[in-house]
C-alpha cells in the first residue's frame, strides 16, 4: 500500500499563498536565491521567503520583499537581501526593498518537501529525521544518517557549524553529518 | 503610543539590546579558545544568538529613536556610563567553570522572563521573545549539563565551579530590580515585572546546583548598577576591544 503523505498544514498555507499570489512569476523568479550556507535550499526551501509585492507608486512600481531569520544571529540573512536584491534588479525590476519580519517566528515546519529531499541527498538530515527527545529538543542519538539510512548515530555536538544545524556521527558508517535541527 | 510609553520603551528595547551585546561579546571571547572543537563551535553559536537578538534589540531602539540613529550607533557609538547593562553579563570570562555559571544564570533568567515577553502588547518586543524563547532551551540545555558535570565532577572542578558560583551570586539581585521605566512599561502591558520573577528563578538555579552538588549561596551581598549606567572596571575594557575598528573608521563598510 503507498504511504499517504501529508503536507504539513503550515506547509499548505505557504502553498496557498504562492498559487494564489499576482506575482507568481516573481515567486518563481526568486527560487534562484538560495541559502549561501546550504546552496541546495532555496530560500523559498528553507521557509524564510515570507512574501513578495508590488506596489504601484505613480508611473513606477516598487517590489517590497519579507523574509524572516531562521536564528536570530543568522549571519547569511545579509547575504541572502542582497541575492534577492540582484537576482530581481537583473530580471528588471530596479526598485526592490527587503524587509525583515520578525513575526511569527521562523519554523523548520515551513520546510518544503523538496528542500528536505535536497537537504538529505546533500548529505544533511532534515528535521524530520529524529525523534525529539521529551524536551522537544534534538536527541542524543539515532538521527537517520543521509549516508546509509542506519538509525544507529549518535549526537556529537548540539551545535554545529552553524546555528541551524546539530553534529552527528553515524556508528554503522562512521560518517560525520549535520543535522538540520527542528525549532 | 504616547510620549513617555515611546521613551520608556526606547530605553527598554536598549537596555535588552544592551544585555545581549555585551554577554554575546563576553562569550564570542571563548572562540578559539573552547576545550574542544566542538564546544567552541558552540560558544560561537550561542555568541551569534545573543549578538543576534542585540541587533533586534537596537533596530527597533533605532526606529523608535527616530534620529537617524542605526543599530551600530547603539553598540559601537556609546560609552561604558551610556550602556545599561545588567552587570552579571559584563563580568569577565574567567575559566570555564566562572563562564558556564554564568551563562546558566543568564540562560534561566532568559527562561523566566522571556515568556512574560511574550506576552508583551508591544508587537516587535513579543516578536523578539518569540524568537528568543526557541533558542533559549537549547542555550539551557548546554549550561545546565556543563554545571552538572562540572560541579559533580573532578574534586578542581567542583571547586571551581564552587567559586565561581560565589563570586557571581551578588551580580544576580540585579537581575530583578525595577525602576520607574520598567514599572510604567509593566502597567501598560508592554515591560515585563522581573521582581516577580525571582522565585521562579530561585528555584530552577537552586534545582540544578544541588544536582551538580553545590552549595547554593545565602543572600549576604549585592552589587547593582548596572542599568543606571554605573558598571565594574570589566565593562570598559569589553568595550574598547569591541569598538575600536568601528570607531577607528566610521561609516566604513565591507
Amino acid at each position: 500500500m503507498n504511504e499517504i503523505s501529508l503536507m504539513p498544514e503550515e506547509q499548505y498555507q505557504r502553498l496557498q499563498q504562492r498559487n494564489a499570489a499576482d506575482v507568481k512569476e516573481l515567486w518563481d523568479l526568486l527560487d534562484q536565491v538560495k541559502d549561501p550556507e546550504v546552496p541546495v535550499l532555496s530560500i523559498w526551501d528553507l521557509g524564510i521567503l515570507r512574501d513578495i509585492e508590488r506596489i504601484v507608486e505613480g508611473e513606477g512600481e516598487r517590489i517590497l520583499i519579507t523574509i524572516t531569520p531562521t536564528y536570530s544571529g543568522c549571519p547569511a540573512m545579509d547575504n541572502i537581501s542582497t541575492d534577492v536584491k540582484k537576482a530581481l534588479n537583473e530580471a528588471g525590476y530596479p526598485d526592490v526593498t527587503v524587509k525583515m519580519s520578525l513575526s511569527p517566528a521562523w519554523s523548520s515546519e515551513w520546510m518544503s518537501p523538496e528542500g528536505r529531499k535536497n537537504l538529505r541527498a546533500y548529505g544533511i538530515a532534515p528535521p524530520e529525521d529524529a525523534d525529539l527527545d521529551e524536551d522537544g529538543l534534538t536527541p542524543d542519538a539515532h538521527a537517520q544518517c543521509p549516508h546509509c539510512s542506519s538509525r544507529n548515530t549518535r549526537r556529537i555536538s548540539e551545535f554545529g557549524s552553524t546555528a541551524c544545524k546539530a553534529l552527528f556521527q553515524c556508528n554503522d558508517c562512521n560518517e560525520p553529518f549535520d543535522y538540520f535541527k527542528k525549532i | 503610543m504616547s510620549d513617555a510609553i515611546k521613551q520608556a520603551t526606547l530605553e527598554y528595547a536598549t537596555r535588552l539590546g544592551d544585555d545581549s551585546v555585551v554577554l554575546g561579546h563576553r562569550i564570542s571571547e571563548w572562540v578559539s579558545y573552547g576545550p574542544f572543537l566542538e564546544e567552541d563551535i558552540a560558544y560561537g553559536n550561542v555568541a551569534l544568538d545573543y549578538i543576534g537578538r542585540a541587533r533586534m534589540y537596537y533596530t527597533y531602539a533605532a526606529e523608535l529613536a527616530d534620529d537617524g540613529r542605526t543599530e551600530d550607533d547603539f553598540a559601537y557609538m556609546r560609552s561604558d556610563r551610556d550602556y545599561r547593562n545588567l552587570l552579571l553579563m559584563e563580568m569577565p570570562r574567567g575559566d570555564f567553570a566562572y563562564s558556564q555559571v554564568r551563562q546558566l544564570f543568564a540562560d534561566v533568567y532568559a527562561t523566566v522572563m522571556l515568556p512574560e515577553l511574550l506576552k508583551s502588547k508591544d508587537e516587535t518586543l513579543a516578536a523578539i521573545a518569540a524568537k528568543a524563547i526557541k533558542e533559549t532551551k537549547y542555550h539551557l540545555r548546554r549550561s545546565r549539563d556543563w554545571v552538572l558535570r562540572l560541579g559533580d565532577g573532578t574534586e578542581e572542578s567542583h571547586k571551581r565551579t564552587q567559586k565561581a558560583v560565589d563570586q557571581l551570586w551578588g551580580y544576580t539581585h540585579e537581575l530583578f530590580d525595577m525602576d520607574e521605566t520598567e514599572q510604567l512599561l509593566a502597567d501598560n502591558g508592554i515591560g515585563v515585572d522581573v521582581s516577580k520573577l525571582r522565585d521562579a528563578w530561585h528555584a530552577m538555579v537552586s534545582s540544578i546546583l544541588t544536582e551538580a552538588t553545590i552549595t547554593v549561596p545565602e543572600d549576604s551581598w549585592a552589587v547593582r548598577g548596572g542599568r543606571t549606567g554605573y558598571h565594574t572596571e570589566n565593562l570598559g575594557h569589553m568595550l574598547t576591544e569591541m569598538q575600536i575598528v568601528h570607531r577607528s573608521h566610521p561609516g566604513c563598510q565591507w
